[in-house]
């Protein structure tokens, strides 16, 4: 989506960190939320408050659709993936336990886990991935013990955009009645998802990407059947009676006035991906990544990292050029071009350690809904642009 | 009229969308202070349908706290 930054079209390309732009109706949304809502959800009995709990239900139930979750009470709602992972990561384990996870983390999975870890809490194995970016998903399973009680994974790497082989991974823990937890900030909204067939116990989503809502909206949706503890306990406006946390969906997982307004615009978001198609959404995705693959693969001095085809991954396309920091190819970018891409580590210091890119990091490119062919095409000119300058 | 309560805000509104969605007219109320002390909302609907009701709210049974019929100045739960 070309934009206006002052009197320059930019190009974005940095959807992998958050889209851009947002669909009207997720502008409308907020933007009515403060006018005809602006309630306590759940707290009060008068109608604002009750509007305002009827529009956060609407989104847990939207959300739940996308998802293919059975009930939409396995749906909880916090501030982002980040907090989503935390929650199931120190939820479900005890101490003593082993969990697996693999090196193509972001640092929402690696560093709580690190943490719990040098707490002695966890017996952490961090399964080895290719320099492509790719996991064998044998090797994960042989790092499978009798003491393993979570394997935690992304479903498509921040950094390379691969898909990682979560079907698999999921039916062998299954076997072993292993937890499995999927990173799917990359993926909901960008991939037709069904956790049902996925074969996960628990998924952490993030609203503000692929999903179009305001940053402050994510969320974890659990298995039924699936034990998680708090992360924070208070009021739920349930129960108000007892000073005990309610043992029940979804109040136990929230606590505190949630994010109303943002979770209002999550729901056009959400409504709005459902609308348009998550299949269409990902076949548009799916053409400008095959495109930006196929453009950048003819730079001159460029590699590309990870990236094999646009089938196996979501579009986020990273790369560096012979000669230049990816810190500097930015710059030019967004420069000289209006093209704002992300550069560097990605919060991702494992990942780029796997692919040999650490510590400087890549240049990423990740095209969204809104984006269009001539912006790839514009976008491929101005690398290689900047490629030939370095060369001549 | 009858009043219905859940220990979840979730539920009570699963069970509005749920009567909603078969033509049962219902509307939100504040839980009645002679029900229960707890600070959420509760569903009204008319008494003749209360076994419709019973039978529509299914999915969100675990959470029903009850449904409560008036009995002169109190209720009775059903």
């Amino acid at each position: 989506m070309s934009s206006e930054r002052g009197r320059d079209p930019i190009i974005y390309l940095d959807n992998g960190a958050t889209s851009f732009p947002k669909p009207p109706p997720v502008i409308e949304a907020v933007s009515r939320w403060f006018t005809e809502y602006g309630g306590s959800p759940g707290r009060s009995g008068h109608r604002m408050a009750i509007a305002a709990a009827r529009l956060h239900f609407e989104a847990r139930e939207s959300m739940s659709t996308l998802l293919g979750a059975p009930s939409s009470r396995r749906i909880v709602f916090t501030l982002n993936a980040t907090e989503a992972l935390n929650l199931a990561i120190t939820g479900v384990i005890t101490r003593g336990d082993h969990v697996v996870t693999s090196s193509m983390e972001h640092n929402s999975v690696m560093r709580p886990l690190r943490h719990l870890a040098h707490q002695g809490v966890i017996n952490l194995t961090v399964v080895p991935c290719s320099s492509a970016g790719d996991l064998d998903p044998q090797d994960l399973v042989s790092a499978l013990t009798p003491a393993t009680r979570l394997v935690v994974m992304t479903h498509a790497s921040n950094v390379t955009g691969t898909l990682m082989p979560v079907p698999f991974v999921a039916n062998a823990c299954r076997e072993r009645g292993i937890l499995f937890l999927v990173d799917a900030a990359q993926t909901a909204g960008a991939l037709p998802l069904d956790v049902i067939s996925l074969g996960v116990d628990l998924l952490a989503f993030t609203g503000h990407k692929s999903l179009f809502g305001p940053m402050g909206t994510g969320g974890l949706w659990v298995r039924e059947g699936v034990e998680v503890q708090p992360l924070v306990r208070g009021g739920t406006g349930s129960n108000s009676e007892d000073e005990e946390h309610p043992s029940f969906f979804p109040d136990r997982l929230e606590a505190g006035t949630p994010n109303a307004v943002g979770l209002a615009g999550l729901k056009a978001g959400v409504e709005y991906v459902l609308s348009a198609g998550v299949q269409r959404i990902r076949e548009t995705e799916e053409a400008h990544t095959a495109r930006l693959l196929e453009g950048l693969r003819e730079i001159p001095g460029l590699r590309l990292h990870g990236g094999g085809s646009a089938l196996g991954m979501v579009p986020v396309v990273s790369f560096t050029l012979d000669g230049l920091a990816p810190s500097e190819v930015g710059f030019l970018l967004d420069e000289g071009y209006g093209i704002l891409c992300r550069v560097g580590l990605h919060c991702s210091p494992a990942a780029h350690r796997t692919l040999g890119t650490f510590p400087s990091g890549t240049v990423r490119f990740s095209p969204g809904w809104f984006t269009t062919s001539l912006e790839i095409d514009r976008a491929l000119e101005a690398v290689r642009d900047i490629a030939r300058r370095r060369r001549g | 009229m009858c009043v219905g309560t859940f220990h979840t805000t979730y539920a009570v509104l699963k069970a509005e969308k749920l009567l909603l969605g078969i033509g049962v007219p219902v509307s939100m109320i504040p839980v009645p202070r002679r029900i229960s002390s707890n600070c959420g909302i509760a569903i009204r609907f008319d008494c003749s349908l209360l076994e419709t009701v019973r039978r529509a709210i299914e999915p969100v049974l675990e959470d029903l706290e009850g449904l409560y019929r008036p009995d002169g100045d109190e209720y009775r739960m059903y």
